[in-house]
């Protein structure tokens, strides 16, 4: 071990056994909270994306709305509202509900969930919609149904087109999760601001989970690049 | 003769000069609002125990003094900036505060309260009665190092940043019970319906003294010396009758 990390960890009383074990406890919240609102808004957002091209007004308006309105307003406000407002509904706290939604995380969960979902399914649309009517004309030439075309021939065509804006929004969505430390949840932010106030060292808590959060995104950037290089294999010159 | 007068004056005015840079001038920060320790009133005017204190101790320290609001989260890394030199915001002697700032001897401190819903009838020092109960502290506060200490394992503790967000989420039942600094438990919970004070107060931890940088050891001399004053000639419980039902002198 060099020895001016040596020094750092015998010299301070920051990173200790106990405080590293908060923030293990906070990198497992982060990664649980964001892949599962990540997983769980994708599965909602391909059918929404499928609606909101839709021409039927009565298909199409609502999922219009659902995606004005998540995108139109912050997260930590849909956060508060879901967090603070549940418990405000009359009698909840007698139902099974209140089971699931006595803990911080799973409205924290739900409104992530609704917001990328909201994002995810409008990145989704722009794909579909983008797709190069010369390819549908020949799926419908060969007979295919407007279920096998989908299948078949625009989602994955769309699939390949928003991949990218996509990894974005996976990024955005690990940096936005760090608001869930507002409603108590002990994310890596969250251990960060314990630790902070307990010892008073600002720079040493924060500038430790931002590297955190910079190694964690650094993983995503290398799978959705690995994603990519699959998905768009067609498109690289074919090398000598 | 007239010149005699304009040099005169003019002798006059350097005199007053060096008299005035005798005076200091020292500024001291508060995190409002936080009553009735320093808030403002309906006037906007700063005002609160600690405020009035501070004005006491300008005076009685002859010096020129300016409030300055700063929020809690900036407070040791404003004093360390230089942006006040003094704080008086009710900041309770800690260890580890201690390693950063110079504390004065302390000059108040209130005991920590319980508080919970009214049908809320356990013990809390029983500790086999309250596994698995959910307490709600404010983060970095001495009330949060005591239910960490004393409770850790026991219960399960949530941090709040403000005590609004905590009686929040005790009248929404995400927690069982709250333990807040008394006077802010009296402010914010039981100005509320359907709450009680439960269990008894606890005193913690060294009390609250004034925070400056730790070269300014003379100033912490002067502030010492102020307050002692202050403590013997009646100026402070006039001050702390004002405010508070009970003793929090120290």
């Amino acid at each position: 071990m060099p020895d001016f990390i040596a020094e750092l960890l015998n010299r301070n009383d920051i990173f200790t056994a106990s405080t590293i074990m908060e923030y293990w406890g906070g990198m497992v919240t982060t990664v649980q909270l964001v892949f599962l609102s990540l997983i769980l808004g994708l599965v909602l957002a391909v059918p929404l994306a499928i609606m909101r091209t839709s021409k039927n007004p009565l298909i199409n308006g609502p999922v219009w709305f659902y995606t004005y309105l998540f995108r139109g307003t912050p997260l930590l406000i849909q956060l508060y509202i879901i967090y603070y407002g549940l418990a405000q509904i009359h009698g909840i706290q007698q139902t099974f509900w209140w089971d699931i939604f006595r803990e911080a995380f799973y409205p924290a969960l739900l409104a992530f969930t609704l917001n990328t979902a909201a994002y995810t399914a409008e990145i989704i649309r722009g794909a579909i919609v983008a797709t190069p009517s010369g390819e549908i004309e020949a799926a419908k030439a060969y007979g295919m149904s407007w279920a096998m075309r989908m299948r078949r021939i625009i989602l994955p065509s769309a699939a390949r087109r928003a991949v990218q804006a996509y990894s974005n929004e996976v990024i955005f969505m690990l940096h936005s999760s760090a608001i869930a430390s507002v409603v108590t949840l002990v994310d890596l932010t969250g251990a960060a601001r314990n630790i902070y106030s307990r010892f008073y060292a600002p720079f040493d808590a924060f500038i430790f989970v931002a590297l955190l959060y910079m190694a964690l995104t650094f993983l995503l950037v290398f799978a959705f690049r690995k994603l990519e290089n699959y998905l768009l294999q067609h498109q690289r010159p074919v090398s000598g | 003769m007239r010149k005699l007068i304009v040099a005169a004056s003019v002798v006059l005015a350097m005199m007053a000069g060096v008299a005035h840079a005798q005076e200091r001038n020292l500024r001291i920060a508060f995190d409002v609002p936080y009553e009735p320790f320093e808030y403002k009133d309906e006037n906007g005017e700063l005002t609160g125990f600690e405020v009035e204190l501070a004005e006491a101790m300008c005076e009685e320290m002859n010096a020129n003094c300016e409030f300055v609001i700063q929020a809690w989260d900036g407070m040791i890394p404003g004093l360390m900036a230089r942006k006040f030199d003094l704080i008086m915001s009710s900041m309770s002697i800690t260890p580890e505060r201690a390693e950063r700032v110079l504390f004065s001897e302390p000059y108040y401190n209130t005991p920590g309260g319980w508080f919970a819903r009214e049908d809320f009838d356990t013990d809390v020092t029983d500790m086999e009665a309250m596994e698995g109960m959910t307490v709600g502290v404010q983060r970095g506060t001495t009330m949060d190092t005591y239910v960490t200490e004393e409770m850790g394992g026991v219960v399960s503790i949530k941090r709040y940043t403000t005590a609004d967000d905590m009686v929040l989420d005790l009248e929404g039942q995400r927690l069982d019970v709250v333990f807040l600094d008394y006077p802010v438990g009296e402010q914010t919970v039981m100005s509320k319906d359907g709450f009680k004070e439960v269990g008894e107060q606890v005193k913690l931890g060294e009390g609250v003294g004034v925070a400056m940088r730790k070269r300014d050891e003379d100033l912490a001399k002067e502030v010492n010396a102020a307050l002692a004053t202050l403590k013997e000639d009646g100026t402070y419980d006039t001050i702390m009758d004002k405010y508070f039902a009970y003793d929090i002198k120290m």
